[in-house]
């Protein structure tokens, strides 16, 4: 019952933060919008019993791959006329749904981990072990491909983004770069 | 006590409809990859729901190898964002269309 409640809890604050990537002007708020609607999509894994796959989706996805995003978004300083936001205090209205949507994962973090063990007849689909075990076994070539697409996305990514990538705005207009 | 399979393939759909919205709305490159990102996901969902739908470790497999595609995407497509904010000073999509290659 415990897992239910969490699910759907999860499932409309994946949909509430993921329209707001959609809908919000401001890049960085979309990226930590993104960022919680993974959060939320990982405690719907956690409600599907798949612990391994949450974790995984947080570390991987929020954690490398957001974090990546949010770097371009900051490196571009798009609609650079934002700079007031970091001297400025946010006021109390800035922080209602931001609190709310945080306050809002703490529970469902906390209920997730006090609705204890996942029910016995699918305890096989929450094993990380096994998982591993079939992973390396039946879909070994799975993962050389996926080796294999990693390298390409590092090759890719170095050759594309070589050499000067970085807008110099500061020291020299960006005219200059040679291409 | 089941688990909500069901419900889980239904949120994959409405989001993955989200993906596709903001694919088709959004003009800015950044806004158009993690709109894309939000669909990858989706579709990770949905491997995960049917895992659990058919009781076999399979689909979690396959979740798996959706995130090397995922992160060699981001990879790739930031970094052509940059290119096209280096040589076009703009990320409007509609911009970049319809400027002849200089």
């Amino acid at each position: 019952m415990a897992q239910n409640i969490l699910f759907y809890l999860a499932a409309v604050m994946a949909v509430a933060t993921t329209s707001m990537v959609v809908i919000t002007r401001n890049a960085v708020y979309a990226v930590l919008y993104l960022i919680m609607s993974l959060f939320a999509v990982a405690l719907v894994f956690l409600s599907l019993n798949a612990p391994f796959l949450a974790l995984v989706e947080i570390i991987v996805y929020a954690g490398a791959i957001m974090v990546l995003f949010l770097f371009v978004v900051m490196m571009l300083n798009l609609q650079g006329q934002r700079g007031d936001e970091a001297t400025k205090r946010p006021t109390r209205r800035q922080m209602i749904v931001p609190g709310a949507l945080a306050l809002l994962l703490l529970i469902l973090i906390v209920v997730s981990l006090s609705a204890g063990t996942p029910a016995a007849t699918n305890a096989a689909l929450s094993d990380p072990k096994l998982l591993g075990e079939l992973l390396f076994t039946k879909h070994y070539l799975g993962v050389k491909l996926s080796g294999i697409i990693l390298l390409i996305g590092t090759i890719g990514g170095l050759h594309i983004g070589r050499g000067g990538s970085i807008p110099s705005t500061m020291e020299k207009p960006i005219d200059d770069v040679t291409h | 006590m089941t688990l909500p399979i069901n419900e889980a393939l239904i949120l994959s759909c409405i989001l993955f409809s989200i993906g596709v919205l903001g694919v088709v709305v959004r003009r800015n490159i950044i806004y158009v990859l993690m709109c894309i990102e939000i669909m990858m996901n989706a579709a990770g969902l949905a491997f995960v729901a049917a895992s659990a739908r058919h009781g076999s470790l399979d689909g979690q497999a396959f979740f798996l190898f959706v995130l090397p595609v995922a992160a060699a995407e981001v990879a790739i497509g930031l970094a052509i964002a940059l290119l096209i904010f280096q040589r076009y000073k703009t990320l409007d999509l509609w911009v970049v269309a319809r400027t002849k290659e200089a």
